[in-house]
């Protein structure tokens, strides 16, 4: 649904975002992450057909965004960073302006303009200038006129930025709702948002894509080893050998004891569960177990490796320090 | 087809705003000043001619009210005209609007005619208001319709030319005020071209009095359309809106 391919764009000799490929398939909502200024707004500008690439070419639904714009816009919401919107206009005349602007019919209109009303919680607010609306209620009269004329593609930057938690987790629980009839690309630095909304992940940083995929791909590529906790009681002898024996641990680190207790985290091979053998070592031995679980690793850990650059996955390009 | 939501919204913001109300009233107030003094003028002039016929002769309320009305009112119109055009595209710049309303499935040529307009019809409005003054004159003495929908033809064209040349700066600029000061600059400079046309002589004299926005209205004051008038306002109003629309394309490419 969504083709990039090699992307490139310049502000004159600051380098945006250079060399950017990924795709998204229909129905698939991806988010893209990056610190500030890594160049998720300027993709995004740019698959909206706002603005064209220096190079490189990208595709919505099949269209060119630069050759075929009109075509393109026919099939996209876009909600751009702020949700800039005309503070003189009240909410129901500026969704009808846009319904009418995206071609919907006369006769639908109306009834199009109270349904998104409805989606995005603005209906008690419909006459009320959207000047005199907060942040919360403007980003999502923003996100009402990206839903409306019903885009096979929608782009939205930042679409929770400003809400409060209720209203987040009501958006979120929207966008998640578009998935399957709808391609959805948002941006956001916040990072639960993502394991909680999306399906796949595009990390993006100093304007290179430096990580693609699904959060558990991303953990596999990032984190190369799985990792066990490991606590026991009535210890004797050099437990941190004997786990070392156990097949397919990699590495075994100390953690600081506690209680009379040893504990320990265990690294082995992705896929290869060690948990059935380190109960049967601690029994053997005659310790008590007192803890024993796998440490997930969540897409935080991911994003700050590899958007710090510290370890990176065998296929991940090293971000270089190219904008200033 | 889809310049009318533009020029819906552009209404609705001119009128919802105080913008409309702001301009037609001191454009009323200023008007209304200058009509009550010519006319006041000319009631007193044709009562002395009753004393001296002679002195009457050529008395002709269109001569001596409508015409100097009309050109006042250009003057005033030199002010106004800037104040309709300058949040057209520069507000919309900076408030960030402007992007959402590229990537809706609208030409730049469409936005621009919606645009443009939406300010031309608040301009007709605003002159339809001031058919008050010469309907005033009808009700105390008999008028020819003629010459004065001439004169106001003549008006329509010059204002048409001054909103182009300001959608035009509002299109290079994000600041309102920028936008105001530099219509309200070129606007005036093509007003004293024709002063200059005095001291200037052979060809540069009459490329002056060409480009005068003066000289092309005084025809139609008198009830003259002439072609050469004509030709001067359309054209210089397609240049003007012409240049706007390459303006927003070169924007979409520098982005």
């Amino acid at each position: 649904m969504i083709q990039v391919d090699n992307l490139t764009k310049r502000y004159g000799s600051v380098t945006a975002i250079h060399d950017v490929s990924f795709g998204v398939e229909k129905g698939r909502i991806v988010g893209f992450l990056g610190p500030n200024g890594a160049g998720k707004s300027t993709t995004m500008k740019i698959l909206s057909c706002f603005m064209p690439a220096t190079g490189g070419t990208a595709r919505v639904a099949g269209y060119d965004v630069f050759s075929q714009s009109i075509e393109v816009r026919r099939r996209i919401g876009y909600l751009p960073e702020n949700a800039p919107l005309y503070p003189d206009l009240s909410v129901a005349s500026y969704l009808d302006f846009v319904a009418e602007i995206k071609g919907v019919g006369r006769g639908e209109r109306r009834g199009r303009v109270a349904e998104v009303m409805e989606r995005c919680f603005v209906t008690d607010m419909q006459n009320r200038l959207i000047g005199k609306l907060s942040k919360g209620y403007r980003q999502r009269v923003g996100l009402a006129q990206a839903l409306l004329g019903d885009p096979e593609v929608l782009i939205l930057d930042e679409p929770t930025i400003g809400l409060d938690p209720r209203q987040i987790a009501e958006i979120r629980t929207l966008i998640r709702s578009l998935a399957g009839q709808h391609t959805v690309i948002l941006s956001t630095h916040i990072l639960p948002e993502v394991s909680m909304v999306c399906d796949g992940v595009v990390i993006i940083n100093h304007g290179r894509i430096v990580a693609q995929g699904t959060e558990s791909e991303l953990v596999q590529q990032v984190f190369p080893t799985a990792r066990t906790e490991v606590r026991v009681a009535g210890a004797s002898g050099d437990v941190a050998a004997a786990l070392r024996a156990v097949p397919g641990v990699v590495t075994v680190e100390p953690l600081p004891a506690r209680d009379g207790t040893v504990g320990f985290v265990v690294e082995s091979a992705h896929g290869h569960d060690v948990r059935g053998d380190v109960v049967r070592l601690v029994t053997g031995k005659g310790w008590a177990l007192q803890e024993l679980h796998q440490v997930g690793m969540s897409l935080e850990e991911v994003f700050i490796r590899v958007v710090a650059g510290e370890q990176v996955a065998p296929d991940v390009v090293v971000p270089e320090e190219e904008v200033r | 087809m889809r310049w009318v939501p533009v020029f819906k919204k552009e209404m609705r913001l001119y009128f919802g705003s105080a913008v409309a109300y702001a301009v037609f009233i001191s454009f009323l107030v200023i008007c209304g000043i200058f009509f009550s003094s010519i006319f006041l003028f000319y009631s007193d002039a044709s009562m002395r001619s009753f004393m001296q016929p002679q002195f009457g002769q050529n008395l002709n309320v269109i001569e001596n009210v409508m015409r100097p009305l009309f050109t006042n009112m250009s003057v005033v119109l030199l002010f106004m005209m800037p104040m309709i055009t300058m949040r057209l595209f520069a507000e919309e710049r900076r408030a960030g609007t402007f992007e959402l309303l590229l990537t809706y499935p609208v030409r730049d040529g469409e936005v621009l005619a919606g645009k443009y307009l939406a300010a031309l019809a608040l301009y007709v409005i605003l002159l339809a208001l001031t058919l008050l003054y010469p309907a005033l004159i009808a009700y105390f003495t008999r008028v020819e319709w003629g010459p004065i929908f001439a004169g106001y033809f003549g008006l329509l064209l010059t204002g048409a030319m001054f909103l182009a040349a300001g959608v035009l700066v509002s299109s290079l600029t994000e600041n309102q005020i920028v936008a105001a000061f530099g219509t309200f600059g070129i606007l005036l400079a093509f007003w004293v071209v024709g002063w200059g046309a005095e001291f200037a002589g052979g060809t540069l004299r009459s490329l002056f009095q060409y480009l005068s926005i003066g000289d092309h209205l005084d025809g139609f004051t008198r009830g003259l359309i002439d072609t050469k008038d004509l030709v001067y306002y359309l054209s210089v109003t397609a240049l003007a809106l012409f240049l706007t629309l390459r303006s927003l394309e070169s924007k979409r490419w520098r982005g």
